[in-house]
């Protein structure tokens, strides 16, 4: 992207392009997905990157320097690191600075430059422009794109919105304008921007610097219109739509407020006042100030990472046994089956985790009975041929009939007032004092009918271009890949399951964000079922056995889903399971049940309103029971705290207590000679798990930018969005509920595998390279053959050792109860 | 046992949770959680023991008699209860869903700053609420009246360090403000009107209020239409409606509560406790029946457009709220009940799973989705239609309307004062006023004419200074004591009305005066402190100096003659001295009180409320100087 070297004035074409690329690029909460907030700053290194997205937009990436001093006086940024970061930054002179960051620095917080050129309205002329316009072209944008909220749905159909807007201004009595001059400017079919930039602004110099003051008034909604551009199938009710319709339609409202309160006659903007967009862009150099915030932020950072390796160091190898296993399970990597898979492993030592991306290396769109649409079920970035089809007999829609429209029109309304009203009372007597499941929950086992059927195998049908159902060697291909990946290539245990994973919540519009990331915001029990079924078949396992992996006949795969809230396991097609493997799988569900209780134990922990003196069961009901109050905006917490990514076999991490903060992908460096396996994993983890980490990440530091501040006011506008009240702009970001336990440090990747094998990966991908380069996660290599760890530093490996020493834990249990906060890692003998 | 004393409780016992609610640690969650859902759960229980006996003894009317306040030989001020049917439903409708939300906000607002705050303001909702459905005469009423504005104003303003709740608030408070003249006027008006202390229970008295209409039909027809305005705004009719969407910027089930169930519909009490009163006057039954049909047509084809859930709602609600109003005019008093609590539980219900509409209903769209006809061709209906849709969105611009029709005119007003500076106050201000007093003093020689239209004259200057406050931005100092000022006017125009005793100004000025003093005061350390900023912006001071907010609000209370100051009083005394024919009087002292509410509440949410700016923003006021 060429912004800062730019010669003559940006183009408008240029600046609209500059304009989609900083905007948030927030998909509407059905198909919300993680990412890096500040994305368009990844070229550059992190911090120069956090600086500049300050100057520019005010954007805050840092805590304030009190705060990391609170943190210091706490323990939790640890004074050993803390030198160690001081003098890999100024050697000799680590002395002076440390006592700057005790002592002597202060926040220093400048105004952002977005925003300034356009203010001159409001400071100038005293004329508030956002104040007159914002909240009708809101309501505008939210009527056209509107999913289903409104009974009058927008009555026209349009090739965009300005396109709309001209329809409805000629089809009414009533007018959108006033000005004469703006509804001939609208009326124009060749209306292009520059001619209504040159009213406003005048100077083309400042075209740029004004737009993005203008759409930066309200990042939200332009946005969602940058990103609905982008990807119009976002949108289940399509809408077409462009950033510069959106802008076109702004200028236009601007002017017309501007004729009506001047007259015809004002001076254009720029003309009167001189910005420069080049400057808007300029980059500033790095002060002090800002160096001692990266040194605090670094140190906090190592103060965990650096006791994170010192665990894996203190691991002892267990000589490794030839016999088979139990069973096997293979999880998400996920953070939140981080301590599933550890009770598993306490509660039946004979048995093996894996993990690995809960779409299970099946990708397809997939279409529910009575669904009318598709959806992706596989990482977002990835465009799936495939269609899997549900066909269920007895499948029924819960409905609630508060949400039913007509409780809003007159007549209708005022009949069900008085009945459905006192209905009402009695539902929310029930739902306040005794909380259940109930239609207006969004629960991860409704997802698909686990009695239905699906299409997997190809019968030659195709429909919209896809293939309904995968054939032999498809199958084959994906199932290879998902055994392949873990190193799992021998020694099947009979019973090997498949976990998808997904949420349950109510009241939650943010609901997409809690299920599977790698299944594209939903449920992962379509992958699960499908990929087992997959494994289970003669074709494939024949096709499989020529391919070199070789699975025996008595081992079957079963697909589950777990429910991360309520931690429930749900078991799929356990009717297709022979006479052996299903008494073993009944003694399996058992323990299965065992670990769910131990594991919501676990999160409970962190539950602050939940009293912690019960039984275990009763421990999990009340668990359980957080998935369907209306009450509770903490259903689970989701991925906060999450700060590593260990890619690695489960061995290397026996017994090692992560506090459910590490994305675990199993991987087996002696099975990847060539490292292909691991350019895959890390093509799908890094940007996954950095994105996941960084959305946090930026929402816990800047709650109110970056953010969707707390989420108790929200406004959910047109299924799209949500807004604080009736006139605000849409919210990005994670609500602070959901980060608010979070700390704010970047990834760590970890990868167990010969450094120069590693390097070679992560230079022959440009992307990965700047991720990895740039600092937006920290990597550090795990060299398998010396056991000792090097650290991306500078663009090459530099050798770590890590200076904590790990407490050695014989049960965990006691340590749980107490705290609420993030437990250091310990090394841990039981539960 | 007599029942009537049982009123009391229902006051008392919010009454104490409040207080100690106010006392209890803002640390302390779980604390404070517990006296708000004790004191919503007991009083709901003692509710239900209450209703049960008062059913049981046939539900009679009761009448708890008066307590006085104040008392000289031509003025009373009396505190009264009284309870009917009318406000069994409204207090057992209020207590379930106050029960209900504080159990709920106990987790749901768990972790939020500004927990404390939030019970604090819903149990003074609660109080407020509770003594404005039990309250015996106006007098109580509008000390319940008071106490729900102010409630009001503080939950919108819940998230008091963002703009638009900052911003709404004020909307929300000065609309309420307007309704308050209706009621301000109305009992003023029924002071003349009854020549006493006039009781609801007097009211149910059919013969009386006949005999006493027979005479005075105009003054009748007055306070009908005051009444309804009062209503009206309460329970944002047309053409007030547009407040209300805007109201819903607190947490979920502040919302909920207020705007959804609760405190809307006090306008439709309000009518429902007078009815006795207009009952016969078929004019006033035509226009609260005509206000309640162009809402609910107008709010229904707003409601449809909407496309976000909470304003939908509000909508909604207001189409059942006018069709209740059309119920009253037709004296359908229990179909309006029942209408209301059905009403106030759906809507309450409705707010609470608010935010499950994102998941439910792309559930239904995914699963049931038929794309909606749209409109094609240029054919008269759709021309209508597309119109229709138009003005919906725009709200029929009944929010512009409020502006041109009622504040622009007063902001014009204002501006006529803009030569007045701080400094230069007094040059101003001194003179003028010693003229005026000298005018009171040979008041006996003066002509007639200038004799008669002097009171309204000085009340005028009183309602200027208010206006030139309201619309004041360079100083702040000079806002807050044109305020203060303006009740000094106020006091010349009644003693130049009606002999005025000395005891009377002072119960009217004590509060004044020391109020007054405390607000400036507080504006003199602020501008020490940072120079006089202006009104300008909202400046977000609350987040640095919150005690200081705190008691600056207290002032600024004080000032415009909340119930917590001897002012309050001394305002309905001051309007039992203008005479029954001074209509102009009484209409500007009450819109001086009225917009002095609204100066002085926009005073604080500038100084207070907002975004605060960390930042360096002497440029900007640079520019603002030079300008």
């Amino acid at each position: 992207m060429n912004l800062y070297t730019t010669r003559e004035a940006m183009g408008v074409d240029e600046i609209l392009h500059a304009l989609k690329h900083f905007l948030p690029a927030q998909a509407p909460l059905k198909d919300f997905v993680h990412h890096n907030t500040l994305h368009a700053f990844q070229h550059l290194p992190f911090f120069q990157g956090i600086k500049l997205a300050g100057d520019q937009f005010g954007y805050k990436g840092f805590l304030s320097i009190p705060e990391y001093r609170v943190l210091y006086r706490e323990g939790k940024i640890k004074g050993p690191v803390l030198k160690k970061v001081l003098e890999d930054h100024f050697g000799e002179q680590a002395n002076t600075w440390l006592v700057k960051l005790l002592d002597e620095a202060q926040d220093k917080l400048t105004a952002p430059k977005i925003g300034k050129f356009r203010a001159h309205w409001r400071n100038d002329y005293h004329f508030n422009l956002d104040k007159i316009i914002h909240p009708f072209l809101f309501r505008l944008l939210s009527a056209y794109l509107d999913q289903g909220i409104s009974i009058w749905s927008f009555p026209l159909e349009a090739k965009g919105f300005l396109d709309a807007i001209r329809q409805l201004q000629e089809g009414s009595f009533s007018s959108i304008f006033t000005s004469k001059r703006v509804i001939d400017l609208l009326n124009n079919p060749n209306l292009d921007l520059d001619s209504l930039l040159e009213i406003l602004v005048g100077d083309p110099k400042s075209y740029g610097w004004y737009l993005f003051d203008q759409q930066f008034a309200h990042p939200g909604w332009s946005g969602m219109v940058s990103v609905l551009e982008d990807q119009p199938e976002s949108l289940l009710d399509s809408k077409p739509i462009s950033l510069k319709d959106l802008i076109l339609m702004e200028c236009l409202l601007e002017i017309d407020s501007l004729d009506k309160k001047f007259g015809e006659g004002w001076v254009p903007l720029g003309l009167q006042f001189s910005y420069d967009t080049e400057q808007l862009f300029e980059v500033g150099l790095m002060e002090e100030v800002d160096l001692v915030r990266q040194c605090w932020q670094e140190a906090y950072e190592w103060s965990y990472y650096d006791e994170v390796l010192a665990g894996i160091q203190a691991v002892v190898p267990n000589a490794e046994s030839s016999a088979t296993p139990n069973f096997q399970a293979l999880f998400c990597i996920d953070d939140r089956e981080c301590s599933t898979r550890r009770h598993l492993e306490y509660i039946e030592p004979n048995c093996a985790t894996y993990g690995t991306p809960g779409f299970f290396n099946v990708e397809f769109y997939f279409q529910p009975e009575f669904g009318k649409f598709y959806t992706k079920s596989c990482p977002a970035p990835v465009t799936p041929k495939f269609l899997i089809k549900e066909t269920a007999k007895d499948k029924k829609l819960a409905s609630d009939v508060h949400f039913h429209q007509n409780n809003h029109s007159l007549v209708r309304g005022w009949m069900r007032a008085q009945t459905l009203g006192f209905w009402s009372a009695v539902k929310l007597v029930g739902n306040i004092l005794r909380p259940s499941s109930s239609a207006l929950e969004v629960s991860s086992f409704h997802h698909m009918d686990p009695k239905g059927t699906l299409s997997i195998e190809y019968q030659g049908e195709e429909e919209n271009g896809l293939q309904v159902g995968f054939k032999v060697e498809e199958m084959a291909d994906r199932i290879e890949g998902l055994l392949r990946s873990i190193g799992l290539l021998n020694g099947f245990s009979p019973l090997i399951y498949l976990i998808g994973h997904g949420a349950s919540s109510i009241n939650n519009t943010h609901y997409a964000g809690y299920d599977c990331g790698a299944c594209c915001g939903r449920p992962g029990s379509v992958n699960a079922r499908v990929a087992a079924y997959m494994a289970n078949l003669d074709e494939v396992r024949v096709e499989l056995k020529l391919r070199g992996i070789a699975i025996p006949t008595e081992t079957q795969f079963l697909g589950g889903l777990h429910d991360t809230t309520k931690d429930e396991i749900l078991f799929f097609d356990e009717e297709g399971l022979n006479a052996a493997n299903q008494s073993l799988h009944q003694i399996n569900r058992e323990k299965f049940a065992r670990v769910l209780d131990v594991n919501s134990l676990e999160r409970a922990r962190r539950f602050d309103t939940l009293a912690k003196n019960m039984s275990l069961g009763g421990l999990h009901e009340a668990v359980k029971k957080r998935a369907f109050s209306l009450f509770e905006p903490r259903p689970e917490y989701n991925h906060a705290t999450n700060a590593l990514c260990i890619v690695s076999r489960k061995s290397t991490l026996k017994g090692l207590f992560f506090d459910r903060r590490a994305f675990l992908n199993s991987y087996d460096y002696r099975t990847d000679r060539e490292g292909k396996a691991l350019a895959k994993i890390l093509a799908a983890a890094i940007p996954v798990c950095g994105g996941i980490n960084l959305e946090y990440y930026f929402s816990r530091m800047d709650p109110d930018k970056l953010g969707a501040g707390t989420k108790l006011p929200h406004n959910v506008m047109g299924l799209i969005g949500v807004a604080n009240g009736a006139d605000g702009d849409l919210r990005t970001g994670l609500p602070y509920q959901m980060v608010e336990i979070h700390d704010p440090i970047r990834l760590m990747m970890v990868v167990e595998q010969l450094p120069e094998l590693v390097f070679q990966v992560i230079t022959g991908s440009p992307a990965l390279l700047e991720w990895v380069t740039n600092t937006w996660i920290h990597f550090v290599v795990l060299d398998p053959t010396t056991g000792k760890f090097l650290r991306w530093m500078d663009g090459k490996f530099i050798s770590y050792t890590p200076v904590t020493a790990v407490e050695h834990l014989e049960h965990l249990h006691d340590k749980l109860i107490g705290s609420q906060n993030n437990l250091p890692v310990y090394l841990i003998d039981s539960f | 046992m007599e029942l009537s004393n049982w009123i009391q409780l229902m006051i008392g016992i919010p009454l104490f949770g409040f207080l100690i609610s106010l006392a209890v640690s803002e640390r302390k969650e779980t604390l404070l959680s517990r006296v708000a859902f004790y004191t919503a759960g007991i009083n709901l229980l003692s509710t239900l023991i209450f209703l049960v006996f008062w059913v049981l003894q046939g539900g009679k009317d009761l009448n708890l008699k008066e307590i006085s306040i104040f008392k000289n030989d031509h003025f009373e001020f009396l505190i009264d209860f009284f309870f009917d049917r009318v406000s069994a439903v409204y207090l057992i409708v209020g207590a379930l869903l106050t029960f209900l939300i504080t159990f709920y906000s106990r987790y749901y607002l768990h972790r939020e700053p500004g927990y404390k705050r939030f019970f604090n303001t819903v149990l003074f909702f609660y109080l407020g609420f509770n003594l404005t459905i039990l309250s015996g005469n106006f007098e109580t009423l509008f000390i319940g009246w008071e106490i729900l504005g102010l409630s009001s104003f503080l939950l919108v303003a819940f998230y008091r360090k963002n703009l638009l709740p900052s911003r709404n608030a004020i909307k929300v408070f000065s609309i309420y403000r307007i309704g308050d003249v209706g009621l301000i006027l109305a009992m003023w008006a029924s002071h003349h009107f009854w020549h006493a202390n006039v009781t609801f229970l007097d009211l149910t008295n059919a013969q009386r209020v006949m005999e006493q209409q027979l005479g005075h039909s105009g003054i009748a027809l007055f306070i009908g239409l005051m009444l309804l305005l009062a209503a009206a705004a309460k329970s944002a009719q047309f053409p007030f409606s547009s407040w209300l969407p805007r109201a819903m910027e607190g947490p979920t089930p502040s919302s909920a509560i207020f705007y959804g169930s609760l405190s809307v519909h006090l306008g439709v009490f309000l009518l429902l406790r007078t009815y006795p009163f207009w009952e016969n006057q078929w004019l006033v039954r035509i226009f609260i029946g005509a206000i309640g049909l162009i809402t609910a047509a107008v709010s229904t084809t707003i409601a449809r457009v909407q496309t976000s859930v909470k304003t939908q709602i509000g909508y909604a609600s207001l189409t059942q709220i006018g069709i209740m109003f059309i119920e009253v005019a037709a004296g359908l008093e229990l179909l309006a009940l029942v209408h209301f609590a059905g009403n106030a539980f759906l809507r309450t219900y409705q707010l609470l799973v608010s935010p499950s509409v994102v998941s439910y209903l792309i559930r239904e769209q995914f699963y049931r989705f038929i794309p909606k006809k749209k409109r094609e061709g240029n054919t008269w209906e759709n021309r209508l239609y597309l119109s229709v849709y138009v003005w919906s969105l725009k709200e029929w611009n009944l929010d512009r309307l409020i502006h041109r029709v009622i504040f622009q005119p007063l902001k014009k007003l204002g501006h006529k004062l803009d030569f007045l500076r701080y400094r230069t106050l007094f040059l101003y201000f001194i003179p003028s006023y010693a003229l005026g007093v000298y005018l009171l003093v040979t008041g006996y020689t003066l002509p007639n004419w200038l004799h008669q239209i002097l009171p309204a004259v000085f009340a005028f200057v009183a309602l200027l200074m208010v206006l030139k406050s309201f619309t004041e931005r360079r100083s702040i100092r000079l806002a807050w004591t044109m305020l203060w000022m303006n009740h000094f006017w106020m006091v010349l125009a009644i003693a130049e009305n009606e002999n005025f005793a000395l005891s009377e100004i002072s119960m009217y000025l004590s509060g004044v005066v020391l109020f007054g003093a405390l607000g400036w005061m507080l504006i003199r350390w602020m501008i020490k402190l940072y120079g006089d900023l202006g009104l300008y912006t909202y400046r977000g001071n609350v987040r640095k100096h919150p005690v200081v907010a705190f008691l600056f609000l207290l002032a600024v209370l004080g000032l415009i003659g909340f119930p917590i100051s001897p002012t309050f009083i001394g305002e309905d005394l001051l309007f039992s001295h203008i005479h029954e024919d001074q209509f102009v009087l009484a209409f500007i002292a009450a819109l001086a009180f009225v917009m002095e509410g609204v100066a002085a509440v926009r005073i604080f949410t500038r100084i207070f409320f907002g975004v605060h700016s960390n930042f360096d923003d002497s440029d900007l006021l640079k520019s603002i100087n030079n300008s």
